[in-house]
């Protein structure tokens, strides 16, 4: 009898991923295909990011994709001069929330911006785009928009 | 309505690197806090004990540290809420013999932090955060911190030398504790210097801006109002307790400049004392970072939203200012072994209160506050103590 294989394309989420089972495993394959999704229910409307597979709300789990489009704005951003384990190689980097409304994503910021501290400042209008990590990986990161 | 009283505190010295194992480190607190009470273990009819447990190889420690204090067969409960931990095992402390369930509880709070490389403490901490979600991105504790201080300085036009005043004013304490894991003056011009104090970890905050992790173990006993007017001549009372909790995802949170469960757990603390801010006169604040203590001291009603800045710079958070708070040093000298911070401020406190605090007493407090946090404001709890 063949084995079902286990779904852990979570595993595929940023630089270094620390679980790959999850029922919100689509948003990989939307991020391959440069989408950032996040969920909504069915029910209340209630719209999530990060994603989830449950409303705690309406106490269902039917919730539907939308993608995250449009600007949002900067609520803060730190430059990381010191990494974790495994996070090493991709210093100097920053990350940042991001205010959409109705809701928040939390992410970095491109490495196209060469001096975030000096670049950046709250309150600025800023874009979300798909891409991928240096060592190959899928992640999603903020631009000036 | 009965009181629950606090009938006896414990530290170990704070350290870099113990050599000794969590029951040996466990010891130190437990026998000082037991000297203190002047009480024999078969009082003792419960044991709570706090700490975070990706720090150890040991699994369900509260077992072993029980059987090696001599206090079986009393129950033992193991209470994890990160950097809070022991001030949450407080509160449960609190709920058993208030419950009537018990009626002299142990709280143990532990933290041997030095097994692991400063890196490896970093990712375990981050773990502590949305590992779906956001550890992926590589984010460890200062970061964290670091958007919070961002946002202060945009919002308020806080700057980085407000900062540094507060550790320069932990420096001022930490020098005369004797048992903190940082004994240095702390100066402006250590700030100066790029490769020390000055070094950038996750801008804005620098190096001087972080506690460093520490070994240690902290112990306090509570008892009930009856058992504490018998066994001790200056019993301390909880006379309040907040705890709250907030969305861990940094996307899910309302704002920056503040941490809503310091609020939130305040407000709780505060109408269960049937006090106000102004009624505190001294303060232990959870101060893992420069930019957490100038949160907690805004959070706490000690200043308005925006004006702990103008406070620090008054030194109205000095010893003889208008609110003293960490005037042991805090945890960014006192150091913070996670399991052990909460229980350790609640000592100082209660040293405090009993005019025991020696070289870092406040002048005759009646009424003191302890504000201790976990993970990125995702545990906050708030206790407030007297001496009536
Ligand atoms: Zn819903």
């Amino acid at each position: 009898m063949a084995k079902k294989e286990i779904d852990r394309r979570f595993n595929k989420f940023g630089t270094v991923s620390f679980m790959g089972v999850s029922k919100t495993n689509d948003f990989i394959d939307y991020l391959e295909q440069g989408k950032v999704m996040g969920t909504r229910c069915k029910a209340c409307g209630k719209a999530f990011f990060p994603p989830r597979s449950d409303c705690f709300h309406s106490l269902t789990s039917e919730m539907e994709w939308f993608e995250v489009t449009g600007t949002g704005t900067l609520l803060t951003f730190s430059t990381l001069r010191y990494a974790p384990v495994g996070f090493e190689g991709d210093l100097p980097y920053t990350i940042a929330v991001v205010d959409y409304g109705d809701y928040k994503v939390f992410g970095r910021i491109d490495k196209a911006i060469a001096s975030p501290d000096e670049e950046l400042k709250v309150g600025m209008s800023m874009k979300v785009v798909a891409g991928k990590t240096a060592n190959g990986q899928d992640i999603y990161f903020f631009q000036k928009a | 309505m009965s009181k629950v009283g606090i009938i006896g505190v414990g530290q170990s010295t704070f350290v870099r690197s113990y050599p000794g194992s969590i029951r040996e480190l466990a010891f130190e607190a437990y026998s000082d806090a037991m000297r203190d009470a002047q009480i024999t273990n078969d009082l003792v009819d419960a044991t709570v004990i706090c700490s975070s447990p990706e720090y150890d190889k040991q699994r369900s420690p509260a077992g072993v540290v029980a059987e090696y204090l001599g206090l079986n067969p009393q129950p033992t409960f193991y209470v994890e809420t990160l950097c809070s931990s022991s001030s949450t095992g407080l509160k449960l402390a609190y709920s058993l013999v208030k419950s009537g369930l018990h009626s002299c509880v142990m709280v143990l709070g532990f933290q041997i932090m030095s097994q692991l490389t400063s890196a490896e403490s970093q990712e375990r901490m981050g773990r502590g955060a949305d590992i779906q979600w956001e550890s992926p991105f590589g984010t460890m504790m200062p970061a964290y911190y670091a958007l919070h201080a961002q946002a202060h300085m945009a919002k308020y036009g806080t700057t980085s030398e407000d900062l540094a005043l507060i550790r320069i004013k932990s420096g001022t304490y930490g020098q005369l504790n004797e048992r903190a894991v940082f004994r240095k003056e702390v100066t402006p011009e250590m700030f100066a210097d790029k490769d020390g104090f000055g070094g950038p970890v996750s801008s804005p905050l620098r190096v001087g801006d972080c506690c460093a992790n520490a070994d240690g173990s902290s112990c306090i006993i509570v008892a009930s109002e009856e058992k504490a007017k018998a066994l001790c001549k200056k019993p301390v009372w909880i006379l309040g307790i907040g705890s709250a909790s907030a969305p861990v995802n940094m996307a899910g949170r309302d704002q920056f400049s503040g941490l809503l469960v310091g609020i939130e757990a305040g407000k709780q603390a505060y109408k269960m004392a049937g006090i106000t801010s102004k009624h505190i006169d001294v303060a232990e604040v959870h101060d893992c970072f420069t930019i957490a203590e100038m949160m907690a001291i805004e959070n706490l009603g000690f200043a308005e939203p925006g004006g702990g800045p103008e406070l620090v710079r008054a030194k109205e958070t000095y010893k003889e200012g208008k609110i003293p708070v960490n005037v042991d040093g805090g945890l960014l000298s006192k150091g913070h072994p996670i399991g052990a911070t909460g229980c350790s401020q609640v000592r100082t406190i209660v040293l405090q209160l009993r005019g025991e605090a020696g070289a870092i007493q406040v002048k005759d407090p009646t009424i003191g506050l302890v504000h201790n946090i976990g993970g990125v404001g995702l545990y906050g709890n708030v206790t407030i103590l007297g001496r009536e």
